[in-house]
């Protein structure tokens, strides 16, 4: 609750710093309030609060999400470094609505209320259609705005469908108590109309997870969206997404009637992510269109997360969940940092902008390296342990068929992101902007280092968090 | 009026309500679907959301319990945000291409 209090007020402050006619110290401030929300947030850790009457819940398992969510964006602000250097007229707007879509997230991850889910992602998601269309002169940054918010707010129509139909057949918005209610079932001609709404509420979030067959925005808006909040989206509004999608499920409705028409639906749209999300990845040539669909696919490795439920937010599932998200979004982060610093100074995003750049920039080069094979899932990286807890606790549940069709599908991903770091080590510069050198300063290299690191922490120590929840 | 609204609401039967409201809403995901004026699709999405509107306003009159209706202002105050910055893209876009057609933003393949 004193993350979402702080950070409310901190991105007011935030706003006010704008009036300044110099930008440079927007940057260093907004990282020290998220390192500051980071670190209060904490405070919370082993407690279970609950605030507005019940309609936020802060226990360990938000805590940990949010604990995602704010180091993810601490992470990624270094490189809106070049916003600063020029000048960017709105940058104070910028890192305030990135605060105030975070404090949307941490909602998400703490509600009990069907009310704080809605306003939840609204907050997120509007602060984001925003950010979308922050290039205001660029037609790609334009539709990505206009396609990122119809299909927003056409889900959000969905999802609220879902709610209000739900609402009708148990007459609560509390999520024990549509669980209760779900269980114990007053007036039986009301259940069809409540497991539709069940299933409304499942598309509406499996849009905003992009889970397909609901991903087809994605890619378009990923590509069109300015680099630097494209990491952003892919990141946080993902993390968040999971979590408040296991929320519902374990808390409203883990009863077994609804699980066989939940769970079904949910293992279907997990294999099909699986193979739209890579299959998609293999045929691109952009790298940052690549990443769009890396990131449906890795909606589907979460998915398994989802389906291994164990009707809690503790234990193999959520643990996985948990681990999967972090090291997803720090190599994410990683990523698309390096991506925006190339594309920054060699304006193009293909695998070819890539050419040279071990020689150019070994740095840049390795961090892009440690990323791609942690997103590819090779052992000693993140990704190989979020992968490994995912599925151990989807074949612990007997879903073996699924994690042998995942496992085949992460080698097809091996393919899509070797390309990169072939393009980074084996090819050379083609023309003169490829020749010369990527400027970096050294607060970002320091970022990738971190990134960098992290993710082979993750990867030779995974014990520091698994089993945390 | 002597009567108090929930009774007023309470004298349509409670299907009538949920029926209006699902073809409300059919008309809107329909509109979406199938229209390529930005503006009116963005008036189709306010269709859908209305239609959760009087759904919830009629569980909640039969249901006596004041919930759904403070849903339903929620709803509202974060149309009416989701309103200003969905018609600030789309003023954004007309600025850029003299159009809103959904058709012509074509540069994003999939």
């Amino acid at each position: 609750m004193n993350s979402i209090i702080l950070l409310s007020v901190l991105g007011l402050g935030n706003l006010f710093l704008g009036f300044r006619r110099s930008n440079r110290l927007l940057l260093p401030a907004a990282m020290l309030m998220l390192v500051v929300v980071l670190g209060v947030n904490f405070l919370d850790w082993g407690t279970s609060q609950s605030f507005f009457n019940d309609m936020l819940v802060i226990d360990n398992f938000s805590v940990a999400f949010t604990a995602i969510v704010v180091l993810t964006a601490l992470l990624l602000l270094p490189f809106s470094q070049k916003y600063v250097q020029d000048g960017e007229a709105n940058l104070a707007e910028y890192y305030s609505l990135l605060l105030f879509s975070l404090v949307g997230a941490i909602m998400i991850v703490a509600y009990n209320h069907l009310l704080m889910l809605f306003l939840g992602i609204e907050t997120l998601s509007i602060a984001m259609y925003v950010l979308a269309g922050s290039e205001k002169r660029s037609l790609r940054s334009n539709e990505a705005a206009l396609k990122y918010f119809l299909m927003g707010s056409f889900t959000t129509g969905i999802l609220l469908f879902g709610m209000a139909l739900v609402y009708g057949a148990t007459g609560t918005f509390v999520l024990r108590d549509i669980s209760f209610a779900v269980q114990n079932p007053v007036n039986a001609s009301l259940i069809p109309m409540l497991y539709i709404g069940m299933l409304l509420m499942l598309i509406g979030m499996g849009f905003k997870v992009s889970a397909a067959p609901f991903h087809f925005w994605t890619p378009d808006v990923y590509e069109g969206t300015p680099t630097f909040f494209t990491a952003f989206m892919s990141t946080v509004v993902k993390a968040a997404g999971f979590a408040a999608f296991l929320k519902l499920l374990v808390q409203a409705f883990p009863a077994a009637s609804a699980q066989g028409l939940w769970l079904p639906t949910l293992t279907a749209m997990c294999a099909l992510t699986l193979l739209v999300g890579n299959v998609g990845a293999v045929t691109q040539t952009s790298a940052k269109r690549m990443l769009a669909y890396s990131s449906v696919s890795h909606a589907g490795y979460l998915l398994i997360g989802l389906v291994a439920f164990n009707g809690q937010l503790e234990g193999a599932s959520a643990n996985g969940i948990f681990f999967y998200s972090l090291a997803y979004s720090i190599a994410t982060v990683a990523a698309f940092g390096v991506l925006k610093l190339v594309s920054d100074a060699r304006s193009r995003e293909d695998y070819n902008g890539l050419n040279g750049l071990a020689k150019t920039n070994p740095l840049l080069a390795f961090v892009l390296t440690v990323a791609m094979l942690s997103l590819a899932g090779i052992p000693l990286t993140g990704g190989f342990f979020g992968k490994f807890f995912v599925f151990s606790a989807a074949v612990e549940k007997g879903y073996i068929g699924l994690v042998i069709f995942a496992v085949v599908m992460s080698m097809v991903s091996i393919y899509y992101y070797l390309r990169p770091i072939i393009a980074m080590y084996m090819r050379d510069a083609d023309d003169e902007a490829t020749a010369t050198a990527v400027p970096v300063s050294g607060f970002q290299s320091g970022a990738l280092l971190v990134l960098a690191l992290l993710t082979v922490v993750l990867g030779v120590l995974p014990g520091l968090l698994a089993g945390i929840l | 009026m002597d009567q108090n609204i929930p009774q007023v609401i309470q004298t349509v039967p409670l299907q009538y309500y949920v029926f209006f409201a699902a073809a409300l809403f059919s008309i809107g995901v329909l509109g979406v679907l199938t229209r390529r004026n930005a503006i009116i699709i963005f008036m189709c999405v306010e269709l859908m959301l209305n239609a959760v509107n009087v759904l919830l306003t009629a569980f909640s009159a039969y249901r006596a319990d004041a919930n759904g209706q403070i849903f339903v202002f929620f709803i509202m105050a974060v149309a009416a945000a989701e309103v200003a910055v969905g018609l600030a893209i789309i003023v954004m876009i007309y600025r850029n291409l003299q159009n809103t057609d959904v058709n012509l933003l074509n540069r994003l393949k999939f």
